[in-house]
């Protein structure tokens, strides 16, 4: 592909009827790529180079990978996270599919309203929101102490699985999770479909997990991986509420062992790659079989 | 009846987790602790020390920052996307350079700081090389232009993402048509491309603006609070037990944030609504 790009810009003969002055256009093309691509995968390359390394003899190591799953605090954090992730993907689902359905079904003059209000996470600051979060919550012991409502906060608020982070990253993910919905119910002619299955007796209940779930499927899955990834990197809130996720674990255990942190950054990514790849290769899948 | 009841659920969670934390901010900005009494009152004095000294220091070196590296992203991005469009039998090339910008845009935070220091950190491995080999130095990761180059490593992917969508929808017929009538390579930008092109570069270099803007784990690991930052300072002000009252001053400052995203976003309601009318 390089060859032929080169050859093209350089070559006398235009193969085809170009236009003039874009002759050069090959070229400059291939020279952005070029640098680009140097941008973008020199900091990888020297990640994985400076976590291979060994310092002592300076040949090369796989130590720093093979002790991330013994390092102190790993295991802890990093369940932790998973945890949310997943409880999170389930809040914002339940909250998110029969909303989007509703909207596009029985209630289109909703729609602008709901799209707005999905987007406004996009732009606000999450440092912005945890302030406000961490002042509600400071509520429980300045105004309610002693009430159940206390309780309730201080539960949403225990180290272990703080459930807190889970309500507020449901609405961090709200524009993913709003937008993957969305992409799903346009091209699909719900209305029929449900109509269809109303007609023939279905159940509303019935007819959201037999006929709207399975029209949602590869968007739910989108959402999915979108916001697993969303929490397994979201380090702001965590740290700002005081809570030990594995993004904080990460800058915990830099300063004591910066390779063991590079290393553990380098899988991240690679976790991140494999998660939107998975996402790309159901993509495919779908409009491979909508075209076949 | 029965069916606005549905919408119930997402509304009153918005509400919950949403708006009212953000209003509790535009309140509580406004109370003060007096700090020989610890009597709590109302006051503006918040407000007007955020504009003044170190917090002034941070609002600007925050704008600063955000709009060099949106406006620098958005260029290469855009310069990007058009690059991998236009390419002859690039389609693998299209879904690499697409696939890893959904990657790479998602890559901020923690884990990419760390992927910079460990390459042009004080110990890092092409530092090592340059300063070995060439003798070169001066260059530091722990500033502004280190921040803005690592900013751009997440920015200039989500150009990518969310201007590809509108790049496709330019219709090579348009610029047929233009060359048929005689057009020059600039006029077609002047008049066709660049008027259907404006409202979604402005969008989003706005939200690559308010991505920049609101920046915080990056910059904890890599400058820990030595840089003036607008969210370091509220992290600052909120992990402070010396200070009585620096809770409600980073209210104040997250405030400040929010008002600034806001009057940047009514900006931009403003643009796109000039924009349309232009084009109609």
């Amino acid at each position: 592909m390089a060859t032929s790009g080169i050859a093209g810009a350089g070559g006398v003969a235009p193969d085809a009827p170009v236009r003039p002055g874009r002759r050069g256009a090959g070229a400059w093309r291939w020279v952005v790529l070029a640098l680009f691509g140097l941008y973008f995968l020199v900091p990888i390359a020297g990640s994985v180079w400076f976590t291979v390394r060994d310092r002592g003899t300076g040949g090369l190591t796989a130590e720093n990978y093979t002790s991330i799953p013994g390092a102190e605090g790993f295991a802890e954090t990093f369940a932790r996270s998973l945890t949310i992730a997943v409880l999170t993907v389930v809040i914002a689902l339940v909250l998110m599919v029969p909303t989007v359905v509703l909207v596009e079904l029985r209630l289109p003059r909703l729609r602008t309203t709901v799209e707005l209000l999905t987007l406004l996470p996009l732009v606000l600051p999450p440092i912005a929101l945890v302030v406000g979060v961490r002042s509600v919550l400071a509520w429980a012991p300045d105004h309610f102490f002693g009430t159940p409502l206390a309780e309730a906060f201080f539960a949403l608020q225990r180290p272990s699985l703080p459930w807190i982070l889970v309500l507020v990253y449901a609405v961090l993910a709200l524009p993913f999770v709003y937008r993957a919905l969305d992409a799903g119910l346009r091209g699909t002619d719900l209305r029929t479909l449900t109509e269809a299955a109303r007609n023939l007796g279905a159940s509303w209940p019935r007819v959201l997990v037999s006929v709207v779930l399975p029209v949602l499927r590869t968007s739910v899955l989108n959402a999915s991986f979108l916001t697993l990834a969303l929490v397994l990197g979201e380090f702001t809130i965590a740290q700002i509420l005081g809570f030990r996720t594995f993004p904080t674990w990460i800058l915990e255990i830099s300063g004591s062992r910066p390779q063991l942190s590079v290393a553990v950054s380098v899988l991240s990514l690679v976790m991140t790659w494999v998660l939107l790849l998975l996402i790309s290769a159901l993509d495919r899948r779908r409009t491979g079989k909508e075209s076949a | 009846m029965l069916v606005w009841l549905g919408a119930v659920p997402f509304f009153l969670y918005v509400a919950v987790f949403l708006v009212l934390p953000v209003v509790v901010l535009g309140v509580e900005a406004f109370r003060v602790t007096d700090p020989v009494t610890f009597e709590e009152g109302w006051s503006a004095a918040n407000l007007a020390t955020i504009t003044e000294g170190a917090y002034r220091r941070a609002y600007v070196g925050s704008l600063q920052l955000s709009a060099l590296t949106a406006v620098l992203g958005a260029v290469l991005g855009l310069a990007l996307a058009i690059a991998v469009l236009r390419a002859r039998r690039g389609r693998l090339l299209r879904r690499l350079v697409l696939t890893a910008s959904g990657v790479l845009a998602n890559f901020g935070g923690i884990p990419l700081a760390f992927a910079f220091i460990a390459t042009i950190g004080n110990a890092g491995v092409v530092t090592a090389l340059v300063t070995d080999t060439l003798g070169l130095s001066g260059f530091s990761l722990y500033s502004m232009a280190g921040l803005a180059l690592v900013y751009l490593y997440f920015l200039v992917p989500l150009m990518v993402l969310t201007i590809t969508p509108a790049l496709e929808a330019l219709r090579p017929q348009w610029r047929e048509a233009a060359d048929n009538l005689g057009a020059s390579g600039w006029q077609y930008w002047r008049y066709v491309g660049g008027p259907v092109l404006a409202p979604p570069v402005i969008g989003a270099t706005m939200l690559l603006f308010a991505s920049a803007f609101a920046a915080y784990a990056t910059a904890r690991a890599l400058v820990g609070s030595s840089i003036p930052l607008v969210t370091l300072q509220i992290a600052d002000a909120l992990s402070s037990n010396v200070v009585v009252g620096a809770e409600n001053l980073g209210k104040a400052l997250a405030l400040g944030m929010v008002v600034l995203i806001g009057l940047v976003m009514a900006f931009y309601a403003w643009v796109q609504r000039r924009t349309q009318r232009w084009l109609t």
